[in-house]
């Protein structure tokens, strides 16, 4: 891949923003601030990720939930991750692997500031959810390594038949039951409460109905969200530290009421520059985004009409359009299954099974691929994923190849010249389209 | 050249291991599986399958590690990104170009993502092939991931049972396990032989003979291995001042040949490796009496490599099977080789040199690929490691 070092964009104006995007920029804060203030509340903290997110399970112990995916993006977009990334190759991390894991090594080295400005505590326990991802073991040892806490595993076996079979629940329900909750039981000097846990299960339900309502929105034309990188927004809150609470709840039922009225008067989504103009192009997009250059990428979508009706990445932290709900009746089979049932743990067949059905539940012009130089998991069979959906659907696909944190490897004009010849390619299609009828 | 009584010389044995590895088309495999109708082949990859049960059902294990640096990757390229290794590319190449096309099921073990999502794309690519992604606890308690991979494990019997078209016995496992038990104990015996006298077994040999075994079965490579043993004893072979090396990082993609041969011409020994670890994967005999199944899986628990594909749950424990194992060999010190791209190897390895560190034990890195083909900064940077050992060292 060719290297480019992108130039730093002028001055941006006043970004435009939703209510229901401030009203999120709110409880993050909110959260970064009680995560940084743990070492005076005496709050105890656990580390984790995203796929596999047991928040639920974490706020039985009364523990906080620190997501270094999350911050790693955080200082992609806050353009810092870069020369987190370079400090963390400085000490011995290879130029090959996860930038994720760099970025956050590399915060590490060199303060580990939160976005708030403030040090973010050492974590009490990192809770490990081995899940859709091998890198995710790899980095929580070396977190261990250096923060030299108790890691908890909770290993979720892959769905490599496309399927969840009995001895997978049973795995992960005895790892539960067993070892997960008696270490967070003595790590938080907490005793666990299953009904505690019903409860915040109830309240994921409801902000999962609310989430899945809003992405479904985009199968309308004009589809009123983006569901890539305005996806990317919604689904903060239930991706990270709020599935389970109330804010979630009413942050998704204020969400999904905005779109509802975008959606009644006929609007398309709302992007940086403000309302999005006319709809040309509706397109699907697989793998995750960049965050350095978050804007400009966009921005190469809205400016030609584009918007993103579906993703695979706003899946990574659980898949909840197919009818899967945290079920408060049988809480640890609940949690194991949704860990289980998270994109990037589902075999590539089931990916394509769920990306051809996007491009024509939502009436799609096609596939479009980012991919990530540094995450295997979602890169490796990509071309094959995307030439199998083209063959499914009719409908073109195209590649573009970024990066996750890393500045490096974003390409503003190769991505540009990409997407440009990919929308023509979708004229064209729709001409020949047009003739034969 | 010296010929042992009882068998055939060094040359021979190990151009006959030559003729297997240069073999892209599996000849051998091909030529056992055509002596009887009901004979199946089963490719699995890097790191681990329990080869026992398919060779209970009667079937050839046949070890798949990419296509090495002789093979002409031209398919394959379009199913990969250029940033990812080359193993998978070089896989699909095998399968695409009807390599592989004896092969009647695939096994695609847990080691990451890539081979990982390989699975499935060979489910795809190849639909008519038994494929089945094989996964391993990263819990080892006996009654939690011990009971998950008994589980697993008699699936995997029960579908290469639906294969063979009858069920494989009790009695077929015990003796398979006791088969590969055999092949384990010689292979332990081939590394004690390096260790001993490296300049007797040197590291391409062993590795050639080592390698035999992913397309022998494997009555077939305990009688290689033994003969090499018998072999390599009577060898006149001059000592070198080399230094002694473990070699770490290598248990997937493999490196080339070449590589392996330029390090100890640079002047290092290999007398340690994770080079086809499936070969020494379980470190002690499986019990051969109760249930089959059990064995295996408190073996795997318990008595098993340690790699970077497994979770190591003791902080105090990580790293320190390569500080025995340099301890072990009297190695002098520890060359990481990794593939590019790699994530396992190259995100354990700052954990790896950290260990070393404090144990004082002095190490050098680099990248490959299985078809690098430049050995000279390679071997420029093993012979500088190797001087520097033998002038800073105190040896």
């Amino acid at each position: 891949m060719t290297t480019i070092t992108t130039p730093k964009p002028a001055p941006a104006k006043e970004v435009d923003k939703d209510a229901s995007m401030l009203k999120q920029k709110e409880m993050m804060a909110a959260h970064y601030d009680r995560l940084t203030s743990a070492p005076e509340t005496g709050e105890k903290v656990a580390s984790t990720f995203v796929p596999g997110n047991l928040n639920e399970l974490i706020m039985c112990f009364d523990l906080l939930n620190n997501l270094p995916e999350v911050n790693a993006i955080q200082n992609g977009l806050r353009r810092q991750s870069g020369a987190y990334v370079l400090e963390a190759e400085k000490i011995g991390h290879s130029e090959d692997v996860c930038t994720y894991v760099k970025s956050d090594i590399g915060m590490m080295a060199k303060g580990n500031l939160a976005p708030n400005g403030k040090k973010f505590p050492n974590p009490d326990v990192l809770l490990l959810s081995y899940t859709g991802c091998f890198t995710f073991m790899k980095w929580f040892e070396l977190l261990r390594e250096q923060y030299q806490c108790e890691t908890i595993m909770l290993h979720t076996p892959y769905m490599g038949d496309g399927k969840i079979t009995k001895n997978m629940i049973e795995y992960m329900v005895k790892q539960l039951k067993d070892d997960v909750i008696p270490k967070l039981e003595r790590i938080s000097g907490k005793k666990f409460d299953i009904d505690r846990l019903r409860e915040y299960l109830k309240k994921s339900a409801v902000a999962e109905d609310d989430l899945v309502r809003v992405l479904q929105s985009a199968k309308n034309k004009p589809s009123p969200i983006d569901a890539y990188f305005g996806g990317i927004y919604y689904i903060g809150p239930i991706f990270g530290a709020f599935r389970g609470t109330d804010d979630a709840i009413e942050y998704y039922k204020f969400l999904r009421g905005e779109v509802e009225d975008r959606l009644a008067s006929g609007k398309g989504p709302v992007t940086p520059d403000g309302d999005m103009g006319k709809e040309k192009y509706r397109l699907v997009v697989e793998g995750p985004p960049n965050y350095t250059n978050f804007r400009q990428f966009w921005k190469m979508f809205y400016d030609e009409g584009a918007v993103v009706v579906a993703s695979s990445y706003t899946k990574v932290g659980g898949v909840y359009d197919f009818g899967f709900r945290h079920d408060p009746g049988n809480p640890l089979e609940t949690l194991a299954e949704y860990c289980l049932g998270v994109y990037t743990n589902r075999s590539l067949p089931m990916r394509i099974d769920m990306l051809s059905n996007y491009v024509k539940d939502y009436d799609a012009d096609g596939l479009l691929i980012n991919s990530i130089k540094s995450c295997n998991s979602f890169s490796a069979g990509q071309l094959l994923i995307m030439r199998e959906v083209e063959k499914r659907t009719g409908k073109p696909g195209a590649f573009v190849e970024s990066d996750l944190v890393d500045p490096r490897y974003f390409s503003a004009a190769n991505i540009k010249n990409r997407l440009e010849s990919y929308f023509q390619m979708i004229e064209q299609k729709r001409a020949g389209g047009r003739a034969a009828a | 050249m010296a010929t042992p009584l009882n068998g055939h010389s060094c040359a021979e044995i190990v151009g006959r291991a030559q003729d297997l590895f240069d073999d892209l088309s599996f000849g051998a495999a091909r030529q056992w599986k055509a002596a009887s109708p009901e004979r199946k082949v089963i490719g699995y990859m890097p790191i681990y399958v329990p080869r026992e049960i398919i060779h209970a059902a009667g079937f050839l294990p046949l070890g798949i590690v990419g296509g090495g640096d002789q093979l002409e990757v031209i398919h394959g390229d379009a199913y990969y990104q250029s940033y990812i290794c080359r193993i998978p590319r070089s896989t699909v190449e095998l399968g695409v170009s009807g390599r592989l096309d004896f092969v009647d099921g695939m096994l695609f073990p847990s080691i990451c993502d890539v081979i990982r999502n390989l699975s499935g794309m060979w489910k795809m690519m190849f639909p008519k092939v038994y494929v089945r992604y094989f996964d391993v606890p990263q819990n080892y308690r006996d009654d939690i991931g011990g009971n998950y991979y008994i589980n697993e494990l008699a699936e995997l019997r029960h579908d290469l049972e639906e294969l063979r078209g009858s069920p494989i016995t009790d009695d077929e496992l015990s003796r398979s396990i006791a088969l590969y038990n055999e092949n384990r104990r010689l292979v332990r015996d081939l590394y004690a032989l390096r260790i001993r006298a490296p300049w007797q077994a040197p590291a391409a040999e062993v590795y050639l003979v080592l390698r035999a075994g992913l397309v022998l079965p494997v009555e077939e490579h305990s009688t290689m291995i033994r003969e090499y043993l018998a072999a390599a004893a009577q060898e006149e072979r001059p000592q070198r001042d080399n230094c002694r090396v473990v070699l770490t990082g290598v248990f997937c993609e493999q490196p080339p040949l070449n590589l392996i041969k330029s390090l100890e011409l640079a002047g290092c020994y290999v007398v340690d490796d994770d080079l086809l670890l499936v070969t020494r994967w379980l470190t002690a005999d499986v019990p051969t009496d109760g249930d089959p199944l059990r064995n295996l899986a408190l073996a795997f628990l318990h008595q098993s490599e340690s790699t970077a594909a497994k979770y190591e749950p003791d902080l105090k424990e990580k790293g320190q099977h390569l500080v025995r194992a340099v301890r072990r060999s009297a190695a002098e010190g520890v060359i990481f080789a990794c593939p590019s791209f790699c994530d396992p190897a190259l995100l354990e390895r700052p954990m790896l040199q950290h260990v070393l560190k404090e144990a004082d034990i002095p190490y050098i890195a680099f990248k490959y690929a299985e078809n690098s083909g430049q050995m000279q900064p390679i071997r420029e940077q093993a012979g500088t490691f190797s001087d520097s050992i033998k002038l800073w060292s105190g040896r």
